[in-house]
């Protein structure tokens, strides 16, 4: 018998890999899999030659929706989506910022209108060298990427 | 949304913010003019600032405008729970234009999407506050004659101080020279100084006051507050250390000038104030004028609906 970890075969779905390993439970989190009713197999601590120690999401007949993309893109911006039909990769999808965030992120400036009247969030995505940065269009606040608060 | 609002300084290019000056000169020579008669004007300040609402309110005056509005949240709707959303839609319906006042930051950019008349941001928190930072260009114009080629110095709280980060944005058209005067705790955010190398503005910092500005033709004064220390020892420290005397002023450039956005504590020394180099009360009544060519400009090319 083989010893390897051999994880379920996807029919149809979505495939999220190379997640670095802390990452993991942080896109379980955003994408609400602790409720979602599809079939879910989840992998961590996987081997990679490129990030040292992956996690993987596998779900059964959900394709992510923009917003949820965008999430994933401010998580684990290195991350690789893959769309299966009929146990084949149709679609290999890297994620990418939008110009524009709307809704998905929470300022964090405390005294930010967004986080006291029912404004939708909106922020500028500005790449620096290799950081991305968001602004806020409200209060004009910048706060690097990798420590938005998602809603 | 009005395109014609103004919300940030930077919301203005390079030509606009000239035009608006040079708009403040004519109306300097001449403030009284009837040319925003029948318009009303609502003044909406959700927290008081008597200074910033009594020079809009006079400018609107003086051009045959009528003002409607509140001067503090406690006797608007909003203190009854109405959103910001509900409060514009209602005045816009009065008025012709709104001039606004926030605590919280982000609420003029806010007010200016859904409002159908144009905004004009009177500050929004520590965020912005244009007319503030138009003043002091027309100030810095009018005392040197020209914005070009300057060295400016900023001093007292770099850090939390918006005129000074908004004097930064505007003065960056005109390949100015900076002087950063702060305080360890108050020093200018590594952002503006990032915004600086990266539109070549060459400036230096430091943490004593004395003698750093002999080659400065401005020198902008910002007060410093005890509520932003966390150390009060400290606090009573800088608080000797960055006054202003006369006597400091001895070897510095005939045509300097001083300016300070007031209201002042203690960061300038009375004795200061019969020198000709001090300009902030000329500085706060030029606001007067800057804020007719404001309201003239958003109230211009209006769409007739
Ligand atoms: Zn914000």
């Amino acid at each position: 018998m083989e010893k390897k970890l051999k994880v379920a075969a996807l029919k149809d779905g979505t495939v999220i890999d190379h997640i670095p390993s802390d990452k993991l439970f942080k896109v379980v989190h955003i994408l609400h899999l602790d409720t979602c009713k599809n079939q879910i197999t989840l992998a961590n601590n996987l081997e990679s030659k490129k990030i040292g120690s992956k996690g993987l999401v596998k779900i059964a007949d959900r394709a992510l929706a923009e917003n949820e993309t965008n999430k994933l893109a401010l998580i684990c911006p290195d991350a690789k989506i893959n769309i299966i039909r009929d146990f084949e990769v149709v679609e290999k999808r890297p994620l990418v910022l939008p110009d524009e965030i709307r809704e998905v992120v929470q300022c964090p400036n405390p005294v930010c209108i967004t986080n006291h009247q029912p404004v939708q969030t909106r922020f500028f995505v500005l790449k620096e060298n290799d950081k991305t940065k968001l602004k806020c269009r409200y209060c004009e606040r910048e706060v690097k990427a990798e420590e938005v608060r998602i809603k | 949304m009005s395109n014609n609002s103004l919300v940030s300084i930077s919301d203005y290019s390079k030509e606009e913010i000239l035009s608006i000056l040079d708009s403040a000169a004519d109306f300097e020579a001449n403030p009284n003019r009837k040319s925003l008669d029948g318009k009303v004007i609502a003044t909406l300040f959700f927290e008081p600032s008597t200074r910033t609402r009594l020079s809009f309110e006079t400018a609107v005056i003086r051009l045959g405008g009528s003002i409607i509005g509140f001067s503090d949240a406690a006797t608007s709707s909003s203190s009854k729970g109405e959103t910001l959303n509900d409060t514009i839609h209602m005045v816009s319906s009065y008025a012709d234009a709104i001039v606004m006042r926030h605590p919280l930051e982000g609420a003029a950019r806010y007010a200016a999407e859904v409002s159908p008349v144009p905004v004009i941001n009177a500050g929004d928190g520590a965020n912005q506050h244009p007319s503030q930072t138009l003043l002091d260009l027309y100030s810095i114009l009018k005392t040197q004659g020209t914005l070009e080629n300057l060295t400016i110095c900023l001093v007292g709280d770099l850090k939390y101080g918006r005129t000074v980060h908004s004097l930064i944005m505007a003065m960056s058209h005109f390949n100015p020279t900076f002087k950063f005067i702060a305080p360890e705790e108050l020093k200018m955010p590594d952002e503006y100084k990032v915004f600086c190398k990266n539109h070549n503005i060459p400036f230096t910092e430091s943490t004593e006051l004395t003698d750093n500005f002999n080659d400065a033709d401005i020198l902008y004064m910002t007060r410093v507050q005890k509520e932003r220390f966390q150390d009060l020892m400290e606090y009573e420290r800088v608080k000797n250390v960055y006054t202003l005397k006369n006597e400091m002023l001895e070897n510095s450039k005939a045509n300097l000038k001083i300016l300070h956005p007031l209201p002042r504590v203690t960061e300038i020394d009375p004795d200061v104030d019969s020198n000709d180099k001090a300009y902030y009360f000329q500085q706060a009544q030029n606001g007067l004028y800057v804020r007719q060519a404001i309201v003239s400009k958003v109230l211009a090319n209006m769409p007739i609906i």
